[in-house]
């Protein structure tokens, strides 16, 4: 085998592999992506009942609601729009009323939201950057809440 | 006086590693020696002025010096001694403190044990290093001083974040940085061969021990990161495919075909120009890791504070960075000589399918993780990339390395036979297609793919044993012939064996967890009894317990056997920290064997019931146990003699060592 045989095959063999990544993230983008909804959002553009998406937001004050077998439901707002969640686990640490929150999960026909994974921050003092981002938009950021983000310290995703 | 110390140290180290950047590569262009020599004692004492600084931090933590900034927000006097000392890289100013110092640490090991490079790669290669560290001291003195003082000194410190108060953290972050940071060599070495514009087999052999090292402690740091993130988040969950998590990922996985490639261009003196990308490549993943967990631009337990001025310059040192070095390989490596010719069925071939995989498999990693910031940055519109993506991408990009794994080694330098390795892995083979069966047999539920999946770790595990069990020759000559075959070979073929076992064992951890492990998620009162696998749990009621800056509520567990036989207790506990009002979940484990039961409490709620979240984990300890045997693996290989000894003279180290294979 010459010398430009042998690159021609180790040419050819990374271009099939890099083809069959390129084939499984395309064949893997169209169905494992979720998109990130605020209360608003989610009324504005219409997401389909059944369409997994993760919706952030702040826990309503008041609106927590515990019933037996670890089944809880509770309003996320962005100080807009309220769209009841409901959700049966383990909250995690930091779920508290007045809380960045987010549900992933999906809304059912009668417009409440199920959700099957709750991520709440490790951290009083911080605010998920999404919610923090539909808060503005929504106008209802308080300057509090930068104060407290801006704090170093940290959160966690999980 | 101790923090300003230690700022006027870090400023010196700043203008040694200017000096040392600078002098040793005018010294490489004008071919004087003086200049060149400059290098090795300004990266030693580069080294001692940033260990003197970063000292300094540690004694302001150890003596909780609360009018230094970043000792009163990320420490507090009723802390532990040990936390005191983790919380120095609790934070982001330490944090990047711990990354120079290992940088520079680096560096000296270079200048120190260095003793038999070539003149001017060991001085373009010290200024190179210096170039970086210059860089990040520019970066922490700017943006990220942690010896900021505060006028009114607080009496008390704000106290760790509860959930990085673990001993975990005490090994996970120094362990991942000795990683990151570890690649770095092999950077600095890449751009000293393109700046000089020459580069042979000798090179590699260098080389290869830096990226070694470094893989080894990646490897650790990665397993105890995911120790930590199991038991300490309450989950139970091993990996997450989390950005931050990713960003560790990708180093490792380039840092693992730059390994097998330096392999490859120091026998065969073949893959130079590819070997040379890919160590630019792994330390610049490196920095990509640094950037995406320290910008704040992922939101994570990881990144300490958002602050854009500190994101924008770690941005522009990655753009200088790897945009200069992937300039300097487009315009240089065509000048690098083309090596030896090896057939596609070889050792050669299989190494580079190693690489092939390896790479394809790091770039869907990185294109999980980027693509959303990216979209967010062009369209506004914020998406999540979840495990889906990466199960569907990640996993059959390396259901065909582990099948080719076993091959690489039984195959011949050159011209290899596929027929007799096929053969000589029929045992293994056969061992895997039993497995396959057992595990229908035995297992029920989980999803119908699983039961391969333990096939094909048990035979990259057998694979790994059988290329042991060929070389020594063993049950076909006498034992004491086997034993000395054993004890003669070279160290590097036990540590391929044991790398490759390792990761075999690890993915049989993985496939079990995820395919058997069960689940059971209730609201408990005193008296109830769940049943789990082949056990049995009564709750018997929580406890409070004191301790030094929290307080615990325990939960007693009695786990019984099926057979109703008591093989012990587990107490998982909620511990609240009254400095920062926030609660953690101490999960409890109990091991059996290689499985594990794993309970972790929520928050009781209003009438009494404790939501608990309880898992039974069968082989789970083989994922970490396994990265360690890979671990061992690396430490095995860089005993090789073959690593340490000689390899002075390029050429003629190279026909005196080459081996015998």
């Amino acid at each position: 085998m010459t010398r430009k045989q042998r690159r021609l095959v180790l040419i050819g063999a990374g271009v099939g592999v890099l083809a069959v990544a390129v084939a499984l993230m395309l064949n893997a983008f169209r169905d494992s992506i979720v998109f990130f909804n605020s209360p608003s959002d989610v009324a504005e553009k219409h997401v389909e009942p059944g369409t997994r998406i993760r919706l952030g937001g702040l826990v309503k004050d008041g609106s927590i609601v515990h019933s037996g077998d670890l089944r809880v439901r509770f309003e996320v707002t962005d100080g807009n729009s309220e769209i009841p969640v409901t959700y049966q686990g383990v909250l995690p640490d930091l779920f508290r009323e007045g809380q960045g929150v987010i549900a992933e999960g999906a809304l059912d026909g009668a417009g409440v939201f199920d959700a099957d994974t709750i991520l709440a921050k490790h951290d009083e003092t911080y605010m998920p950057k999404e919610v923090a981002d539909a808060l503005k938009k929504s106008g209802h950021w308080k300057d509090d809440y930068a104060q407290r983000a801006a704090m170093p310290v940290g959160g966690v995703t999980k | 006086m101790t923090p300003e110390l230690g700022q006027y140290a870090l400023m010196l180290a700043l203008g040694l590693a200017l000096i040392q950047a600078t002098m040793p590569i005018v010294g490489a262009r004008t071919n004087d020696a003086v200049l060149m020599n400059m290098a090795p004692p300004l990266a030693v004492a580069q080294f001692i002025f940033v260990a003197i600084a970063f000292c300094a931090l540690g004694e302001c933590y150890v003596a909780s010096d609360f009018s230094v900034l970043n000792v009163y927000e990320n420490s507090n006097s009723a802390m532990p001694l040990i936390y005191r000392l983790t919380s120095i890289w609790g934070n982001h100013e330490g944090s990047m403190m711990l990354w120079v110092s290992i940088l520079a640490f680096f560096g000296a090991l270079v200048a120190v044990f260095g003793t038999n490079l070539p003149l001017t790669l060991k001085a373009n290669a010290l200024a190179v290093q210096a170039w970086i560290a210059a860089a990040f001291h520019l970066f922490i003195l700017t943006t990220s001083n942690p010896f900021l003082r505060i006028p009114d000194a607080p009496f008390e410190g704000r106290d760790l974040n509860p959930i990085l108060q673990d001993p975990g953290l005490a090994f996970h972050p120094p362990m991942l940085y000795l990683g990151y940071v570890g690649f770095s060599i092999a950077f600095s070495f890449a751009i000293a061969a393109l700046l000089e514009g020459r580069i042979d087999a000798a090179w590699a052999r260098w080389v290869r021990p830096w990226v070694l090292g470094a893989w080894m402690c990646l490897t650790l740091g990665i397993a105890g990161g995911s120790y930590w993130a199991y038991y300490e988040l309450g989950w139970g969950g091993f990996w997450f495919w989390d950005p931050v998590e990713n960003a560790s990922l990708m180093p490792w996985l380039a840092g693992t075909a730059l390994l097998h490639s330096a392999v490859v261009m120091e026998k065969r003196a073949a893959l130079k120009v590819w070997t040379i990308l890919l160590a630019i490549l792994t330390f610049s993943l490196s920095l990509i890791g640094t950037f995406l967990v320290r910008s704040g631009v992922l939101t994570s337990v990881h990144a300490f504070a958002v602050d854009p001025t500190r994101g924008i310059f770690i941005l522009a040192i990655l753009i200088v960075f790897i945009g200069g070095a992937l300039a300097l390989y487009a315009w240089r490596a065509p000048l690098l000589k083309q090596g030896g010719l090896f057939a596609p069925i070889s050792r050669e071939g299989a190494l580079v399918f190693n690489n092939l995989f390896l790479t394809s498999a790091c770039a869907t990693v990185f294109v999980g993780t980027l693509y959303p910031l990216a979209l967010e940055a062009l369209t506004g519109d914020k998406i999540s990339v979840g495990p889906p993506f990466f199960n569907s991408t990640f996993g059959p990009l390396f259901i065909p390395l582990m099948l080719v794994m076993p091959f690489g080694p039984l195959l011949g330098w050159k011209r290899g036979d596929i027929l007799s390795a096929a053969q000589r892995l029929l045992a293994a083979a056969m061992l895997s297609a039993v497995a396959i069966a057992a595990a229908f047999a035995l297992e029920h539920g989980g999803p119908v793919l699983a039961p391969f999946g333990v096939g094909i770790a048990i035979f990259v595990m057998a694979g790994a044993v059988t290329d042991i069990v060929e070389r020594t020759m063993i049950l076909r000559i006498p034992f004491n012939a086997v034993l000395s075959r054993a004890i003669g070979m070279p160290r590097s073929v036990w540590g391929t064996a044991f790398a490759h076992f390792g990761i075999g064992a690890a993915l049989l951890g993985i496939v079990s967890v995820t395919a058997w492990g069960s689940e059971h998620i209730a609201a408990i009162k005193q008296g109830d009894v769940i049943d789990i696998s082949h056990y049995r749990l009564t709750f018997d009621g929580t406890f409070d317990r004191p301790g030094p800056n929290y307080h615990d509520v325990v939960g007693h567990f009695t786990v019984r056997r099926a057979s109703g036989e008591i093989i012990g207790s587990l107490e998982p506990t909620r511990r609240t920290f009254p400095a920062r009002n926030m609660a953690t979940t101490e999960a409890a484990l109990m091991t059996r064997g290689v499985s594990q039961l794993y309970i972790s409490l929520g928050d009781p709620d209003a009438n009494g019931a404790v939501p608990v979240r309880l898992f039974f984990k069968p082989n789970v300890l083989l994922i970490w146990g396994g990265a360690f045997i890979m671990f061992l693996g690396g430490a095995l290989s860089l005993s090789d003699r073959r690593l340490r000894i000689g390899a002075p003279h390029p050429a003629k180290a190279k026909a005196a060592l080459a081996p015998a294979e």
